[in-house]
């Protein structure tokens, strides 16, 4: 069957990790895998940029990981059950570091999901939304 | 003769497991959800099985990219726990059963099944926190354990028609195990939930609950919804609930409802829970 990932591109706000993209991202997610270890968050945390330089990433990769910048990183073949292992070193919860990515400071993004979560009305298609 | 005698479906949300671990249960906004796990605590207690198949996704805890099994199982005698970043939770090791895993894995692989074979495995959130709902904070775990992981997280992830048949070859491999045992089947993940981008904090109850009625009444017309309306209408993490087919498919054609449970939210995520028993007919 003829993989069709073009079908994703329409869900707003939406990264879908692909194959592809995970082949783009690789040796990022093989960075956020070393923190799996307390000696490499140390390590990590201590000097960031000497740590990211021991990995084949791009310097953009590098960057967005720089500036915790999650999105971005995303958008570079990230995949957020790795990139979680660059919040957990820092002891930041999921609500905590997903709300970077949404419109919202996190108190704002808790209390959205404490009234029940962010309604699928309107958030279905870029096309519906006038993004695409 | 072994047998499958019950089907859990539970969310695994990485925050419950550090709520148990920090004694936070009890606090006002994690009661609520514990509170619909009691029954479901003294039901397995009443009710114990042997050996649990717990199908569940590792969250890039123990699986890198290097590799990427779609379907593995594993037949360790033992499981320790992942680090997946803030240290390793601080709870027992999972026991194994080996032999009837060996079983299964042979059995699912000869029914083309192309399992990859899991000899090691540390287990993470998707394993342990349904363990810590069911089972509360034992020193040693109460029944034995068989993993199921699935890729729920690389697209493509393995359809819902594969998954519901490898439920039914599930449970014709757990029948044809020679010992006598009592099995339970273990659906994980899900509910609705995003995690990530603009469009995270997503949840839909009122889809949740149709697809715990569907995954009850009709799993052979379930089994046909595309990936992308879970994506859509469930959130790009609410495809976890492929997951929930593997355990319908385990329990054949009719099944008893005895208990469910919504709750919203836990951290970023719908939580969902069933206890299901085959109908004998
Ligand atoms: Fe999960």
């Amino acid at each position: 069957m003829k993989p069709n990932f073009e079908q994703y591109d329409d869900i707003p706000g939406t990264t879908i990790f692909t194959i592809e993209k995970a082949r783009e991202g690789f040796h990022l997610n093989q960075f956020c895998m070393s923190l799996r270890s307390e000696e490499n968050r140390t390590r990590f945390l201590a000097d960031g940029p000497a740590y990211l330089a021991e990995w084949k990433m791009t310097d953009e990769q590098k960057q967005a990981v720089i500036d915790r910048d999650f999105q971005k990183m995303l958008d570079l073949g990230g995949n957020v059950y790795f990139l979680s292992k660059i919040f957990a070193s820092e002891g930041l919860s999921y609500v905590e570091a997903v709300s970077t990515m949404t419109d919202m400071n996190v108190e704002e993004y808790q209390q959205m999901m404490i009234n029940g979560g962010r309604s699928v009305e309107g958030w279905r298609s870029k096309k519906e939304r006038g993004e695409a | 003769m072994a047998k499958i005698v019950a089907g859990i479906a539970t969310s695994h949300v990485p925050a419950v497991g550090h709520a148990v671990d920090s004694g936070k249960t009890q606090d006002a906004y994690w009661k609520p959800m514990f509170d619909g796990y009691e029954f479901s605590k003294k039901w397995v207690k009443d009710n114990p099985a042997d050996v649990a198949i717990i199908v569940y996704n590792d969250h890039a805890s123990y699986f890198g990219m290097e590799i990427m099994p779609t379907f593995a199982l594993g037949i360790a005698d033992s499981y320790a726990i992942c680090d997946e970043g803030y240290g390793p939770r601080p709870i027992p090791d999972v026991e194994g059963a080996p032999e009837l895993a060996t079983h299964l894995a042979a059995s699912l692989i000869m029914d083309d099944f192309d399992m990859t074979v899991l000899n090691v495995l540390e287990v993470d959130h998707g394993l342990t926190v349904p363990m810590s709902l069911m089972f509360g904070t034992p020193d040693t775990w109460p029944t034995k354990v068989i993993p199921l992981p699935v890729n729920v997280v690389m697209n493509p992830q393995p359809s819902g028609e594969r998954c519901l048949s490898l439920g039914k070859a599930i449970k014709r491999a757990v029948e044809q195990f020679d010992e006598d045992l009592t099995v339970q089947i273990w659906g994980t993940g899900g509910m609705s939930h995003q995690i990530q981008g603009a469009r995270a904090g997503l949840i839909n109850l009122p889809w949740d609950i149709q697809f715990m009625d569907d995954l009850i009444n009709q799993p052979e017309v379930l089994q046909y919804k595309p990936h992308l309306e879970y994506m859509i209408e469930a959130g790009s993490e609410g495809v976890e609930l492929i997951m929930w087919l593997i355990m319908r498919g385990a329990l054949g054609d009719k099944v008893n409802e005895v208990y469910r449970f919504n709750h919203v939210p836990a951290s970023n995520t719908s939580v969902g829970h069933l206890i299901l028993t085959p109908k004998e007919d």
